[in-house]
């Protein structure tokens, strides 16, 4: 019979958030420890309330399984004596790994004999192994945070204050720094009694049900959606759906029942999400929409408990948040009684970064940045002027008192006031969308002006921070600056933006001399931040599926456009699934190869000699005036595709053609031919650069 | 249940748990947690037990008395125990069940928080305690104070009384609330309240207080190398008021305020530093008089 381990691990209220995480490293590490410790065993489940880390051990064997080891001993010319007996050497071998003589044979190795002798080492019961690794488990898991209490002299995310260790019926008994392992557990704080004795592993989900504590996360999970959407659906709308939200209340209850209760209507006129962070943000509340994705005077809250005097605890949630949205609606009003662009002289108080400037000067750089970028992509004259006057109003909602309050509504507070002032609509919208997309996966610019305005400030603060040398290292990036550079390359290749990477960069350092006169080695820090953006170009395109080998074939080339760059890496991908490329490849790496030696691409006919190279040189040049015309047509698959009709003459010129010659000038000029045919290549892609299968 | 009977009660059951009650003390501050009693007994090995009511002074929170929530100066209840006992959260409890708020009839949570003070270079983790979703006590275990890592750790619980009357007495403004028959917290401290807002906001003389900072700063150094711990830490104290009093003024600009902050936790570093000295060279006296860690 297979045996059933419980660990429990009781502690004060866990943050939420750290739950996941820890769970995780509970199984993995007892997955670790099983296997170190040759533990034969079905399944490790775990589970989690806010007040306990449970793990549960399936299908355990009694004992760990046997060892078996080889031993190598003496060499048989020292093992025994001329009489064949054991000698003293053997006889220390055999006692000290407590072997039988009859256990023993000879063996051969590396040329010489020696006795060898294959013992089993019996597996420790199951329950000696636990008791002496259960300890390291609890003591392996860490969290972002994790605190000493009492004098004790182990860390934890909150103190741990009781333990249960049961393998079937039998108490696996430890010490954890005088927190003794046991089989006695807590029910609901409230609820449930504070000391359950459990009898064996099988009752302890219904034991702890009956204490009102759910313990299983999933299934808890499972009840606050079903019977929200329930409650939500009772009032005509839905549960505003969000997943983080749903994962932290979770976390936060043993025993959930969710309750609703209504929002004022004196507060349903203000912008939605001068509502909803509040909510969300401060009380854990879950909003109720209608169809249209519009408020309904309702909320959803979960009770960490069951129905009895249900009506005080919504009434208390109800005042709660009514003082909170009295203090939003506060700030609200008091912010819209001047318009947004009153507020931009304040930000000549507040520092963007010390060496930076101001985010008065962060504004004016933007302004400067997104109207270069506008220029390049020949937007037009209202545009320009959407661009310009969304810049200067860029930052102006950060010293609003909502968005001091609640900083993720930055650009959200932008866009409405923008609306309350009078601004078009285009320019709000563009103030929200600077900031767009926050995080991986995250919507992206909608509007031309939003999306230049959004490249911008992230380039500004891109170029600032390598200028003064705060630049991400390792697995430090405090200014998340690789996740804006990502954001350019996404709205970049979102709107097919054709843009010179090279210049945005020399014109966003180039702003801070002007403008900020600051001083760094120009050369230095623009090589630096092009070799970020190419890092980030490799990561993107690699996960958008594309070939690491055509990403470095295309990121050889001389451009710097992002948005060319995919394209090149499509029409190279789907140019290299033809036929017959492996002879063309190989023709092209003996080009390359060659190429990197020539002088000049500087080619004379009448130097030439052999047939074979007149003829290469003739077949290139018809083709040359078509491949730069495909080029500019942006049509790279076919002008790769004249390259074709290069490879026998290729072929026939290394085959017949001696090129490091003595003679200099004929050398050079054979050399310049293959340069200029490489040179013409790499105005496409490298193509030497892609692996040969 | 009147204002000033929540504090006894409170007073009172945490002084039948073992607590020493104390009087708040008289230097003026942002939080309980900067009286000495907290402060200065949290560092080193010795056991501490405390409760006291501490008027704490918020003059950026001041809004002329016309705010139904905020305020120049509310009142904390000030718990400390070191070391935190095992049952700390069921003490707690039994707390609320004191001044008659029953945990069954409501929803009472523990929602994560991490408690911090620059000034003061302490912080700790622990937990908002929710009723019904409205914040009443701040839980932490204090992990550092004065930068110095805590030997024994404490369990500080701060309740907010303010919150706690309201609720209990069922009134929306904070000046409704009941101090005693027939006074309210309004008829206490309106006037006061409005004239700290005028003080902090509009009249506050900037170059007079930023002179007072410079020179209690200098005293603290000054009498610390004469070993004189507590009155230099009372110059800590008035450092801290008189900057947030400046910065409610609105006279300190960001870059300052940085560098005022690393002033003042430096001077309560210096403090902190001297205190556990001197405590070592009195052979640690709490640690022997065993009636003080008795539960």
């Amino acid at each position: 019979m297979t045996k059933k381990y419980l660990l429990e691990i009781g502690v004060e209220e866990l943050p939420a958030r750290y739950v996941r995480d820890a769970l995780q490293q509970l199984k993995d590490n007892c997955a670790k420890i099983f296997k170190d410790e040759r533990v034969t065993y079905e399944e490790i489940n775990v589970y989690s309330t806010p007040r306990r880390l449970v793990l549960v051990a399936e299908g355990l064997e009694d004992k760990q399984a046997d060892l078996k080891e080889t031993l190598k001993g003496p060499a048989k010319r020292i093992a025994f004596n001329d009489d064949g007996n054991p000698t003293k050497a053997l006889l220390g071998f055999m006692k000290g790994k407590d072997i039988k003589i009859n256990n023993t044979y000879i063996q051969e190795y590396n040329g010489e004999e020696y006795v060898y002798a294959n013992i089993i080492k019996n597996g420790k019961n199951i329950k000696e192994v636990l008791n002496i690794n259960m300890i390291n488990l609890i003591k392996s898991i860490t969290f972002p945070k994790s605190m000493k209490w009492g004098g004790k002299n182990i860390r934890f995310a909150r103190p741990i204050r009781w333990i249960v260790s049961l393998l079937d019926d039998e108490i696996i008994p430890f010490d954890l720094e005088g927190i003794k392992a046991s089989n006695i557990t807590k029910g609901h704080r409230f609820l449930g009694s504070n000391k359950i004795e459990i009898n064996c592993v099988d009752e302890y989900f219904d034991l702890l049900k009956d204490n009102y504590v759910i313990v299983d996360q999933n299934k808890r999970k499972e009840t606050i959606k079903y019977r929200s959407e329930k409650l939500a659906k009772e009032k005509g709308g839905n549960l505003l759906p969000d997943e983080t939200l749903l994962d932290e209340v979770t976390n936060i209850v043993e025993y959930p029942t969710p309750i609703i209760g209504r929002i004022k209507e004196e507060y349903l006129s203000l912008p939605k999400d001068v509502i909803i962070t509040p909510m969300k943000e401060h009380l854990r509340f879950f909003p109720v929409v209608d169809d249209k994705k519009r408020l309904l005077p309702y909320f959803i809250t979960v009770r960490n408990g069951n129905e009895d005097f249900i009506d005080t605890v919504i009434k208390g949630n109800e005042k709660v948040l009514g003082a909170r949205l009295e203090d939003a609606k506060f700030f609200y009003m008091e912010d819209i009684k001047v318009p947004l662009d009153s507020y931009v002289e304040d930000l000549k108080n507040i520092v963007f970064q010390e060496k930076l400037g101001t985010l008065y000067d962060k504004t004016k750089r933007v302004q400067k940045l997104a109207a270069k970028i506008g220029g390049y992509l020949e937007v037009g004259e209202d545009t320009e002027n959407n661009i310009d006057r969304a810049g200067y109003l860029s930052k102006a909602d950060l010293v609003t008192k909502m968005v001091s309050e609640f900083t993720e509504l930055q650009g959200k507070m932008g866009m409405e006031y923008a609306k309350t002032s009078g601004e078009n609509e285009i320019v709000s919208l563009a103030i929200y969308e600077q900031y767009l997309p926050r995080y991986s996966g995250d919507e992206l610019p909608t509007t031309t002006a939003g999306a230049i305005l959004s490249i911008g400030d992230k380039l500004d603060s891109i170029a600032g921070s390598f200028a003064i040398g705060i630049q991400p290292t390792g697995s430090q990036d405090p200014f998340g600056l690789r996740r804006q550079a990502l954001g350019i390359i996404n709205i970049i290749l979102d709107k097919k933006l054709n843009l010179s990477l090279s210049e945005l960069i020399e014109f966003a350092l180039y702003i801070y001399v002007e403008e900020n006169g600051l001083a760094f080695d120009y050369n230095k820090v623009k090589l630096e931040i092009t070799e970020f953006f190419n890092g980030r170009i490799k990561n993107m395109f690699m996960d958008m599926g594309i070939r690491y080998d055509i990403i470095d074939a295309v990121i050889s080339t001389k451009t710097d456009d992002i948005y060319d760059m995919r394209i090149r890496a499509d029409k190279l991908n789907e140019w290299l699934s033809k036929d017959g490329l492996s002879e063309i490849l190989s023709a092209f790496n003996r080009v390359s190869n060659l190429a990197e030696k020539a002088i000049t691409d500087e080619v004379k006919r009448d130097l030439f000699i052999e047939e074979e190279e007149i003829n290469l040189y003739d077949t290139f040049n018809n083709i040359e005036e078509k491949v730069i015309s495909f080029i500019n047509k942006k049509e790279y698959d076919k002008a790769l595709d004249q390259f074709v009709v290069l490879r026998e003459p290729v072929d026939k010129f290394f085959d017949n053609v001696m090129v490091m010659v003595e003679d200099e000038d004929i050398r050079d000029n054979r050399l310049g031919l293959l340069k200029k045919i490489y040179d013409t290549m790499l105005l496409i892609c490298d193509l030497s650069k892609i692996v040969n299968k | 249940m009147y204002f000033q009977d929540l504090m006894l009660k409170l007073l009172n059951y945490w002084g039948s748990k073992g607590c020493i009650i104390l009087e708040p003390y008289d230097v003026e501050k942002g939080a309980g947690t900067m009286n000495p009693h907290t402060f200065l007994r949290a560092l080193g090995p010795e056991p501490w037990k405390v409760v006291y009511m501490e008027p704490s002074r918020r003059p950026a929170d001041a809004r002329y008395g016309e705010n139904p929530h905020r305020v120049y100066q509310h009142h904390q209840l000030q718990v400390i125990l070191k070391p935190s006992p095992e049952d700390v959260q069921e003490l707690y409890l039994d707390s609320l069940r004191a001044i008659g708020i029953d945990p069954l009839k409501h929803d009472i949570r523990f929602v994560e928080d991490n408690w911090e003070a620059p000034t003061l270079g302490a912080w700790g983790l622990g937990w908002e305690v929710w009723l019904d979703g409205m914040e009443i006590t701040q839980f932490t275990y204090f992990q550092q104070v004065g930068s110095i890592n805590c030997d024994l750790e404490s369990a500080e619980l701060t309740y907010g009384l303010e919150r706690i009357a309201m609720y209990l007495q069922d009134v929306d403004n904070i000046f409704d609330i009941k101090w005693c028959e027939g006074i309210t917290y309004g008829d206490i401290f309106n006037k006061a309240e409005y004239e700290h807002s005028v003080y902090s906001f509009e009249k506050a003389d900037v170059e007079i207080l930023k002179g007072l900072f410079n020179t209690y700063e200098e005293e603290v150094k000054k009498i610390l190398e004469d070993d004189l711990v507590l009155p230099s830490y009372d110059y800590v104290l008035k450092c801290s008021h008189v900057f947030n009093v400046l910065d409610a003024r609105g006279a300190i600009s960001v870059s300052e305020r940085t560098n005022y902050i690393a002033r003042v936790r430096n001077l309560a570093r210096i403090v902190a530093a001297k205190y556990i000295e001197q405590r070592k060279d009195m052979g640690y006296p709490l640690l022997k008089k065993e009636g003080v860690d008795n539960d």
